[in-house]
């Protein structure tokens, strides 16, 4: 090889260390013994142990911080893939009065920041007595994943040519048929990657989660992750594990369908 | 996707409106026909459909989005402190909490700060990001997946488990970073307190922001590359252009439109970013790293000055908007050019 190659190559491997180490040294200090974490020099060969998974898992309500994690999810992304489809169909292929303010408040929408209004969000959801409530949490979500749902799959829709969906109705179908045969099933990638996305924003959900839902009971994963750190010192191996368990869905489906992902959202992001 | 975080993870989804508009739009207009034929199905006032299709989100972004916004600017002209709250009541104290605000020399601190802090982040993400989406495109096959996955693993971390992972990382009794320093030979690192200050917190908060937003970047920018011809490289070749010059007559030219919207798009994420940055520390040590939408958060929450806190939120969505119109005239200016 040629020093340049070399030197590239090198520099490559470093980059791919730097990015991966953080993600490493989570997984590994999970799995080290409590003697081996709290050491003032890392620790890199060690025998493995699950001890801190069995921590991080032994605490109270975890089931219930696992349930509400996963129906609060799953019900924002499932309602927010209905809801989208539906108002995407409309602005990718019908003209109707209103279209570029809808167009132009989506895009907006889709920055909002969530965080800020938390307050406002507390008021309201005391008043109507719906603090601590999962449905409520559901709706939040769903809502916040939905500007960028339409957008995307808006895109996707966009893409599909619409001699297709004609032909499909010259055959006989009717407009419902037509979507449903045809172009729904060309839809799958886009689907995919914005549920994938989806997922990801309402799994991390921090603010409204902390400052809605004081009920243990009526908590998620991430308020789980940072139990483990209190005033009295932080467990960090019980900590890393908990973040693990937590990382690794999204690790997985992200892996899984970053190809497509990337390549859908590439498609038309790149291109200029 | 990201802010990246959460940033960085809804990133992607902002992506495609940018320059996939462009050959969107046509079928769009095209495609508009009531005009093609149903059967089988008594057929709805051609005017009707799409309304009754947009009609779902309309109506939830009202009621989740709008109204709590709107909830929010009538509540940052009330007065609502922790007595006000506990007794439900809101008097209106017309523009006090915003003179408050606007005369208050701590303000205007977190307001310098957050704009410090979103124009280091975005100048490092966009810099190293190219950085590696340039060494992306030139690896082989190999090294690139090896590359890749690298970075994909740091876009997938979830935040709030990204944020315990540094702050372990950067712990002052066995954090792994301290034992870098020492084992470096800077001395001093054997108990370093890297989060004893507001500025060495939101720097440890940088590092997480680029880490977890640099992926983004990169993947998309190896994606942009790679739709530039080789000819053009070619050319430059020939005319002897070095390294550098054919990035700024060739790449930069051809990607521009890239480097505009992403540039904007992580302003936004890191100006909002609230996770990294509260989470990290609490804002602390004495509130010496709140960026504004932490300010608005700990205003609120732990000390109880609701209205204030809603006066906060409004500024900071105010400066949000500017900068979206920044974004949104870009965007236009870019389809109409295409």
């Amino acid at each position: 090889m040629r020093p340049a190659t070399v030197a590239k190559n090198l520099g490559a491997l470093v980059v791919a260390v730097v990015f991966v180490f953080p993600v490493y040294w989570m997984f590994s200090s999970a799995l080290k013994p409590s003697g081996q974490i709290l050491s003032k020099d890392p620790v890199f060969v060690f025998t493995p142990t699950l001890d801190n998974f069995t921590k991080a898992t032994g605490v109270d309500l975890f089931w219930t911080y696992v349930t509400n994690s996963l129906v609060v999810t799953v019900g924002a992304v499932a309602l927010a893939l209905v809801v989208a489809l539906a108002a995407s169909f409309a602005i990718a292929r019908m003209k109707f009065k209103g279209r570029k303010g809808l167009v132009l408040g989506v895009m907006m929408a889709q920055m909002a920041p969530w965080e800020v209004m938390v307050i406002a969000m507390y008021m309201i959801a005391r008043d109507a007595e719906m603090l601590n409530s999962l449905p409520l949490l559901t709706a939040i979500y769903f809502v916040m994943v939905l500007p960028f749902t339409i957008w995307t799959l808006r895109g996707f829709i966009a893409a599909v040519p619409v001699t297709l969906e004609e032909a499909a109705q010259i055959d006989g179908c009717t407009r419902g048929q037509a979507f449903r045969k045809v172009i729904f099933p060309l839809l799958a990638p886009g689907l995919m990657s914005t549920s994938l996305f989806g997922f990801i924003t309402a799994w991390n959900e921090f603010a409204m989660v902390l400052i809605l839902n004081k009920d243990k009971t009526a908590q998620t994963l991430p308020l789980w992750l940072t139990q483990f750190q209190t005033a009295f010192g932080n467990d960090w191996g019980a900590t890393m594990a908990a973040s693990s368990l937590f990382a690794v869905p999204v690790l997985v489906i992200f892996v899984f369908l970053q190809r497509k992902a990337v390549g859908g959202m590439t498609a038309g992001a790149v291109k200029g | 996707m990201t802010v990246h975080s959460q940033g960085a993870v809804t990133a992607p989804q902002d992506a495609p409106p940018k320059s996939a508009g462009g050959q969107q739009t046509p079928p769009t207009t095209k495609g508009a026909g009531p005009s093609a034929p149903r059967r089988g199905r008594k057929p709805l006032p051609a005017g009707w459909l799409p309304y009754l299709l947009i009609g779902p989100a309309v109506l939830s972004l009202a009621a989740l989005l709008l109204y709590p916004l709107a909830k929010n600017v009538i509540l940052s002209f009330q007065k609502v402190d922790k007595i006000e709250f506990i007794q439900r009541k809101a008097p209106f104290n017309g523009v006090e909490n915003y003179t408050q605000l606007l005369g208050d020399a701590h303000f205007w601190t977190v307001v310098v700060r957050t704009f410090a802090f979103t124009a280091a982040n975005v100048a490092l993400i966009m810099l190293i990001g190219s950085l590696v989406g340039i060494l992306l495109n030139r690896l082989g096959t190999w090294m690139r997946l090896v590359l890749s996955m690298a970075l994909v693993m740091a876009w997938a971390m979830p935040i709030v488990a990204s944020v315990t992972v540094f702050q372990w990382l950067f712990d002052e009794q066995f954090g792994v970073m301290n034992w870098v320093m020492r084992t470096a030979g800077f001395s001093g690192y054997d108990q370093h307190n890297w989060f004893e200050s507001g500025l060495s917190t939101l720097v440890i908060v940088t590092v997480l922001v680029v880490w977890g937003s640099v992926p983004f970047v990169a993947l998309n920018m190896y994606a942009g590359l790679t739709t530039v011809s080789g000819e053009l490289y070619e050319a430059a070749r020939m005319d002897g252009a070095n390294g550098w010059q054919t990035f700024w007559q060739v790449v930069f030219p051809n990607l521009k439109p890239f480097f505009t919207v992403t540039t904007f798009l992580e302003v936004i994420w890191v100006f909002k970013a609230f996770t990294q940055v509260y989470a990290m520390n609490r804002g602390g040590p004495d509130r010496a790293s709140e960026t504004l939408p932490v300010f608005a958060f700990v205003e609120g929450q732990s000390q109880g000055h609701y209205a204030l806190a809603a006066a906060i939120s409004v500024l900071t969505i105010v400066m949000l908007v500017i900068v979206m119109s920044f974004y949104f005239r870009l965007i236009l200016k870019q389809e109409e050019e295409q």
